[in-house]
């Protein structure tokens, strides 16, 4: 028997603190679990915020090609920029460039699989003296970022001439889609270098591609994708072609200086190259490639992308069509 | 100056270092990466390494030499590299500092007590000594064997010896003595001459488990390093990644938190190193005692005394850190550091039993051939563990490799990772190439690994050796493993599809990987002909996906055509195919007759006398699961015994 002396007396004070604090918990708990109740649970994955490119090409300026032969690339960049009324027609005073080089393997300049560094110097230095405000160098490359960049020699290109390297990092990348596109859906694309930037040139060098033929201009944007873009290698044409709908460039430098003329697209060694000792500057893609074809020994007939890209109206194939200016520097 | 500042000046200097060394160790040209730095340094002042090694390969590799200062240090000064250099230890220091704040004196007091437990680092340093240095007892009873009179000798020098102690009275019972010594001897001749000792022992260097520094090294390099750039991006653009890291990170936790109940619980119970440096610190020259016998008895001296050496009574010398906490406590500077012994007397020796010892040495000699017996090193070798460029062959990489995870650190591409069970428990944390991780395969023109391994577990290669250009073009390039294409899982092999990503990726020239071209006719790819012109096929029956055929990569031809009849399909409806206008059918196909639609497909095959195993296929494949091509260790150059070719 519990004597009743002995039973804890219950203040009304400490009664009443506890209810309160208890119907507090209780009230708490309640709004908590109402506010944040969801009774159907997660939808299937929904893409939200696409990004896209703009348009970055001059219409003002019109399809326009030179094509200029000799071993030197800084000379023949020049003479090619001079072919066409100079560097001045395509970037102004206040400008925000972007170079998209092709820097997708970590193996020296020599061995010709990536943009070679004193183009991509030169190129800078043509920018800043027609006035840009900045210059910036990027890539997605296939073997590691840093490695590619720095044994490349573009990293210190870059340094030298006093553009700005962008490295990509994960959330450098947005999903974007190809309009009447199949293939680019809610795809990552390398879009923070493109952050303020109001003109892009690409610059790659001509190579051997077991799969689609050769890599180009066009191709090197490939270099834009993120995620495991490896897998649009079962639709190569078409990935190709829905590149060049992707980006309008202002103009692609496409180097045939050295053309690696087979084990491509990495190269890796000299028996690989061949000097054909030329240099492009065009202001449309296709006819770039199309003339680069025959650099490789091939025609833009051979490469299904290029009338791909050309009937989706990136370009021509018939890159005669627009009278290139052709000239040669020793 | 305050020695207890000097002391905390010089721990905060080392630890800054450490950690700038393990930041520097980054592949690049700035000035903060490794251009130089000697981020070893420390690995190489750890004599424990040293000895470790020199037992295991009988060599003292380049740097480690500078283990002899260390070395030299500690005879004349006592454990000074304990309590005043060692990073971990200066982690453990602060986290027990944390640990007593709040606690009384009497606890303090308490927590600071030597325990008998503190022994067991003795026998872990027995056990992991004895278990590199199979080799040496290998050789010690080989003597035997090669030249049977040696033990004679000994054994007649020995009775000499101990005739003549015996008339000294040195030695009280001469036959108990010579017993033992005709024992001793016997056994030495009896396996010399009846057994096989190279068999019975083997080498493997483990110390890298519990000493200290590579573990400290490996705790920064593989956890708390990634984590701590992960939101900072500085060290590395993109995120670096190691295979059950958490092993390393809850190790270096246990360790860090163990401090709360005792402080410097891993100095004082489990530190190998801090064992050899108490053995090595027997004889210094200098050393902490009291000046006097007695004293007021006050105990202050223990409150925050580091090794648990009881500076009060007897004091531990071995246990001693020189902390230096009791000269600074004591408040009538009673407490000194010369070169005089304690007026109170000291304790010398670890107080390791003989059975004790004997059982530790027998544990670390023993326990190696149980661990081969699973046979890793032989038939049962892992074709999983492909090891970074110039790896040893596994046997000579065990005597050398310490687990310190530097290799992985500077690794540009993040493929170097630490194997789990992959290469048993010897090899646990050892490097091995994971080519899913990271950011690329081996990356054909890199050779930092080598470089940068303290211990030349990984050669340090020059690029010519890699590549095999040059001078070692006749020896060909270093192979890490071999890639083999899983047909039921490629593209083209097993589901009619393009890719040859593979192909286009392998970096050497000429390729290692190969195509064989071929034509397949598509799934329900033989179709009727309804009316064809010269540039077109209209088929009736199955409806065709409009452009599927388009891609530049099909084919149409009749049924019963030859190769020459093939023609590339350019457009594709939901009932016609276009085939291209430069090349138009030489003779329409009739309607009613059957015409196939084929994939061009380019099947990669991989030549074993070119690939390196560097793996960029495998990163690059895109059946991105279980890729189908995939690198084993197959054809390795480290073991000819793992060679495929003729």
């Amino acid at each position: 028997m519990t004597n009743p002396q002995d039973a804890q007396v219950i203040s009304r004070r400490d009664f009443l603190a506890r209810a309160a604090k208890a119907s507090a918990t209780i009230a708490a708990t309640g709004v908590v679990g109402y506010w944040l109740h969801d009774r159907i649970g997660p939808k299937a994955q929904t893409v939200t915020d696409l990004v896209s490119l703009p348009d970055f090409s001059l219409p003002r300026v019109g399809p326009k090609m030179s094509i200029i032969t000799g071993a030197e690339r800084v000379r023949t960049i020049n003479r090619g920029f001079a072919a066409l009324g100079g560097i001045e027609q395509f970037i102004k005073k206040g400008d925000r460039v972007l170079l998209k080089v092709n820097a997708a393997f970590a193996s020296p300049p020599a061995l010709g699989a990536t943009a070679h560094p004193q183009l991509v110097a030169e190129v800078i230095r043509l920018c800043y003296q027609a006035g840009a405000d900045s210059v910036a160098v990027s890539d997605n490359p296939i073997n590691d970022p840093q490695s590619c960049f720095l044994l490349t020699g573009i990293a210190e290109a870059v340094q030298t001439a006093g553009a700005r390297l962008v490295l990509p990092q994960e959330h450098y990348f947005k999903p974007t889609t190809v309009r009447d596109g199949t293939l680019i859906k809610n795809w990552p694309l390398l879009y923070e270098p493109f952050r303020g930037v109001n003109k892009l040139i690409g610059i790659a060098p001509v190579k051997d591609h077991h799969r689609s033929g050769a890599s180009m201009s066009m191709k090197n944007w490939y270099g834009l994708m993120g995620g495991r873009r490896n897998t649009f290698h079962q639709d190569i044409h078409n990935i190709i072609k829905e590149l060049a709908m992707l980006v309008s460039p202002t103009l692609v430098i496409l180097d045939g200086t050295t053309t690696m003329m087979s084990n491509g697209p990495t190269g890796g060694s000299f028996d690989d190259l061949k000097q054909t000792n030329t240099m492009i500057v065009s202001t449309d893609q296709v006819a770039a490639d199309a003339f680069g074809a025959t650099l490789l020994g091939k025609n833009a007939a051979n490469l299904p992308f290029i009338a791909k890209a050309a009937s989706a109206g990136r370009g021509t194939a018939d890159y005669e069509s627009l009278k290139p200016a052709r000239d040669h520097v020793d | 100056m305050n020695i207890i500042t000097v002391r905390r000046i010089s721990q905060i200097f080392f630890f800054v270092l450490f950690i700038w060394f393990c930041i520097v160790s980054s592949f690049g040209e700035k000035w903060w990466q490794w251009r130089g730095w000697p981020v070893n340094w420390i690995l190489q002042l750890d004599p424990l390494v040293a000895l470790g090694t020199l037992l295991a390969t009988r060599t003292l590799y380049a740097g480690l030499a500078w283990a002899l200062l260390t070395v030299v240090l500690t005879v004349v000064l006592g454990r000074f590299f304990c309590g005043w250099l060692c990073p971990f230890g200066t982690i453990h220091q602060f986290f027990g500092w944390i640990g007593r704040r709040e606690k009384k004196f009497a606890e303090r007091v308490a927590a600071n007590r030597y325990r008998p437990a503190q022994v067991i680092k003795y026998y872990l340093l027995i056990g992991l000594l004895t278990a590199a240095a199979g080799d040496v007892f290998a050789d010690f009873f080989h003597v035997a064997r090669q030249w049977p009179t040696i033990p004679g000798l000994v054994f007649a020098i020995g009775l000499a010896a101990f005739s003549f102690l015996a008339i000294r009275k040195v030695v009280p019972n001469l036959k108990k003595a010579v017993g033992v010594l005709m024992v001793l001897v016997g056994a030495w001749l009896a396996v010399g001459m009846f057994l096989h000792p190279e068999a019975l022992f083997g080498v493997s260097l483990q110390i890298g488990w519990l000493d200290p520094i590579p573990l400290i090294h490996r705790s920064v390099n593989l956890v708390l390093l990634p984590i701590g750039d992960a939101a900072m991006g500085t060290l590395s653009t993109s995120p670096r990644f190691y295979v059950g890291a958490w092993t390393i990170g809850a190790v270096f936790l246990a360790a860090v938190l163990l401090n709360f109940l005792v402080p410097r619980f891993y100095c004082r119970f489990i530190c190998p190193l801090g064992a050899l440096f108490a053995v090595l610190s027997r004889p210094s020259l200098w050393r902490v005692g009291k000046r006097e016998g007695k004293c007021a008895d006050c105990e202050l001296c223990e409150n925050n005394c580091e090794g648990a050496c009881e500076p009060f009574e007897k004091i531990r010398s071995s246990e001693c850190l020189l902390c230096m906490n009791c000269l600074d406590a004591c408040k009538q500077t009673q407490m000194t550091y010369s070169t005089a012994r304690s007026a109170a007397g000291e304790v010398s020796g670890p107080g390791i039993s003989r059975r004790g010892f004997i059982i530790s040495a027998v544990a670390g000699v023993t326990g190696v051939p149980m661990l081969r017996l699973s046979g890793l090193l032989g038939a049962n070798w892992q074709p999983r563990v492909v090891r970074p460029p110039g790896a040893l062959a596994e046997e000579q990489f065990l005597e050398r490799c310490l687990k310190c995870g530097q290799c992985m650190r500077v690794c540009p591409t993040n493929v170097i990772q630490p194997a789990m069970a992959e290469a048993g428990l010897e090899g646990l944390w050892t490097p091995m190439l994971n080519f899913r991780v990271g950011t690329s395969g081996c990356q054909l023109n890199c050779v930092a690994c080598g470089h940068i391994c303290p211990t030349a577990a990984i050669r340090p290669l020059i690029l010519d050796e890699k590549l095999g250009r040059n001078e070692f073009a006749s020896a060909g390039p270093i192979r890490m493993g071999l890639a083999f294409v899983d047909r039921s899982r490629c593209l083209p092999w097993a589901m009619d599809k393009p890719c040859i990503v593979c192909q286009e990726n392998c970096p050497v020239s000429p390729k290692a990987i190969y195509v064989q071209e071929k034509f397949s006719t598509v799934r329900d790819g033989v179709l009727t002909v309804k009316n064809a012109t010269p540039t077109s096929v209209e088929v009736g029956g199955a409806a065709l996906t409009p452009g599927q055929f388009a891609t530049g990569d099909y084919f149409c031809k009749p049924a019963n055509g030859g190769d020459e009849e093939r023609r590339q399909i350019v457009e594709c409806t939901a009932n016609a195919v276009t085939i291209a206008a430069a090349k138009p059918w030489r003779a329409a196909p009739a309607a009613g007759s059957r015409v196939e639609i084929q994939v061009h497909l380019q099947q990669p095959n991989v030549d074993p006398r070119v690939c390196t195993g560097c793996g960029i296929c495998e990163h690059e494949c895109p059946v991105s699961g279980l890729r189908a091509i995939r690198v084993t260790a197959e054809n390795e150059t480290r073991n000819r015994k793992h060679s495929l070719l003729l």
